[in-house]
């Protein structure tokens, strides 16, 4: 599917991210997931009448972070506000969010397009809000039940610009979102378990319009991939309308993975009427610039900043800077191989492609690697050492993966040990030299081509031990000498 | 200042609030005298005071983040209209 060339898409996001305290927003009941229905719950977040929220300091330490992180300024003082609406999974019939002084405002981040250029994509705003019940439909009859555990858990609302133009551009944006939430630990950003969740705002209008045109909102986009689906789907869906000579309703449509399309929400009778008003029961909240500066200094190095310096200080290819970037294990997992003494280029390569070859096959992620970056760092080391051939790395690798086991054990108990024995070397040279005189004829005669097929024997009959360096040094002065 | 009927109606329907039709002039001559009253402020030149949310002017406090478990599921479930297998019930939500 493409869309129509005479018309482009105005794309903007809202993430919502749950932020991973141990307890709530405004109550100490835990957050974790999966737990028994209602046994993570209390007066405050079942909204009891008489009960007083209180802020949670690890969650304005996160929205910091955040905010720092997409160069966002921070408000000196920001306020909570009632978000009025009726549904069951929200028992105090209000939603404490911030509307008129968000936490964080201005922020933006670069994402990088299909051809390799940089974009930079603008955050309007970051704002802490409590997350709701869930409720249950699934086979009750002529009922719904409600689990109030996800109530009060801290969520940072994240509404980008409406910068983005292709369903590609989203999706880089989305990546590098979670990239950065996760190096920063706010965030586990696993959109299929809903602690990253996404709506889209999609609208299209014809190139050269400077006005947009009615967009919709998309939800229930549960991975970057049905995010990208969906708005690539709607923008079709507005241009045909468009075409036919109709016009865009402004609504909320709901993503069906299963069918590859969306449908309208059912309309409320009272559509986004939230009668915002500045929450009584919190004071404003007033952050420091002393404050600022003590997450500032503690603040991880990002994505952007490690791949910079993985290509200026290491020597690594943009695209392998970006590939071993991309998430905060890889790069931990990739400079403590490099810690072993491994070459980075050496390393860089290993893990794209024999790790991530490898993990991709068997559908694991790098934290369940059974290799350890330390052991793949001794398994490169050993290599640069001459000790094993890259040939025979390969066989003791498999072996690292199935088991855990470290190398210099694999090597010691397969006999893997490259030969670098000159004598024994020559030895079995004299032997292959025996063994195929018409080779060596030939060679003598000026095709030097053989050579290949004499080093081939010598490893064969060697079983890939040999130095290869030390084969063909010798098999060079045997055959000239 | 008197407001119409309808936004009346409207701002019951978003209260979820039932109101006869036959109250409905009563309500909205009521409601249009209260913000009448409040009216009155806008009389004031407050060109150069800072807007305020709140009466008391402190900092919101902030607590550690420490988990309390208060296992109160039974005591917070007594209070629910209708409830199943721990759960709250309500009125199917969807079809």
């Amino acid at each position: 599917m493409s869309h129509d060339p005479l018309y482009e898409m105005v794309i903007g996001l809202e993430v919502h991210a749950q932020m991973r305290t141990r307890s709530k927003i405004f109550c100490g009941c835990s957050t974790t997931f999966g737990a028994e229905a209602n046994t993570q719950i209390c007066p405050v977040c079942a909204a009891f009448p008489g009960v007083l929220p209180v802020l949670n300091t690890e969650l304005v330490q996160m929205a910091i972070k955040t905010g720092l992180a997409v160069h966002g300024k921070i408000r000196e003082k920001s306020e909570f506000s009632r978000k009025n609406y009726f549904y069951p999974d929200l028992p105090a019939g209000y939603q404490i969010s911030q509307f008129e002084l968000p936490i964080i405002e201005q922020g933006e981040l670069t994402i990088e397009r299909d051809d390799g250029s940089h974009k930079r994509i603008g955050i309007t705003r970051i704002h802490m809000e409590v997350d709701a019940g869930k409720s249950l439909h699934e086979g009750i009859q002529g009922a719904s039940w409600i689990d109030l555990n996800r109530t009060g858990t801290p969520l940072l609302e994240i509404v980008s610009e409406p910068d983005l133009s292709t369903p590609q551009e989203a999706g880089a944006y989305l990546k590098k979102l979670r990239a950065i939430l996760r190096y920063l630990q706010v965030c586990d950003g696993n959109m299929e378990e809903g602690s990253l969740r996404c709506d889209a705002n999609v609208s299209v209008r014809r190139h050269g319009h400077t006005k947009l045109g009615t967009r919709t909102e998309l939800k229930n986009l549960n991975s970057i991939r049905n995010v990208m689906r969906a708005i690539e789907y709607e923008a079709n869906r507005q241009i045909d309308i468009l075409e036919s000579g109709g016009s865009i309703v402004q609504e909320t449509r709901l993503w069906d993975a299963n069918i590859n399309a969306s449908r309208p929400m059912r309309n409320k009778e009272e559509a986004h009427d939230y009668r915002y008003f500045p929450e009584p029961d919190l004071p404003p909240l007033v952050i420091t610039q002393q404050r600022i500066d003590a997450v500032a200094q503690h603040l991880p190095e990002l994505p952007d900043a490690k791949r910079q310096r993985f290509v200026r200080d290491l020597g690594l290819s943009e695209y392998d800077a970006g590939v071993l970037t991309a998430t905060r294990e890889m790069a931990m997992f990739f400079e403590e191989s490099v810690q072993q003494g491994a070459h980075p280029k050496t390393a860089a390569n290993w893990i794209s492609v024999e790790l991530l070859g490898r993990l991709n096959r068997e559908n694991l992620e790098i934290e369940q690697s059974k290799v350890s970056p330390n052991h793949l760092g001794r398994l490169i080391t050993l290599i640069q050492n001459n000790e094993i051939s890259g040939k025979i790395a390969k066989q003791v690798f498999d072996i690292m993966f199935e088991t855990g086991a470290n190398p210099e054990t694999i090597v010691q108990e397969h006999g893997l040990k490259q030969v670098s024995d000159t004598g024994a070397i020559e030895s079995i040279i004299a032997q292959v030299l025996a063994d195929n005189p018409q080779q060596v004829q030939q060679y003598r005669e000026g095709k030097t081509k053989v050579m290949g097929f004499l080093v081939g024997q010598v490893m064969k009959a060697t079983q890939g031990k040999a130095n290869p360096t030390a084969v063909n040094a010798i098999l060079q002065d045997k055959l000239t000498g | 200042m008197s407001i119409p009927i309808e936004t009346v109606r409207h701002v019951a329907a978003l209260a979820r609030l039932h109101v006869d039709e036959a109250t409905l002039p009563a309500l909205t001559e009521q409601l249009s005298n209260i913000l009448n009253l409040v009216n009155q402020l806008n009389e004031l030149d407050t060109q150069d005071v800072v807007p305020m949310s709140h009466a008391v002017d402190m900092p919101t406090p902030e607590r550690p983040d420490i988990v309390v478990n208060t296992q109160r599921k039974e005591a917070l479930l007594a209070n629910a209209p209708d409830v199943a297998q721990g759960h709250f019930q309500v009125p199917k939500i969807i079809e």
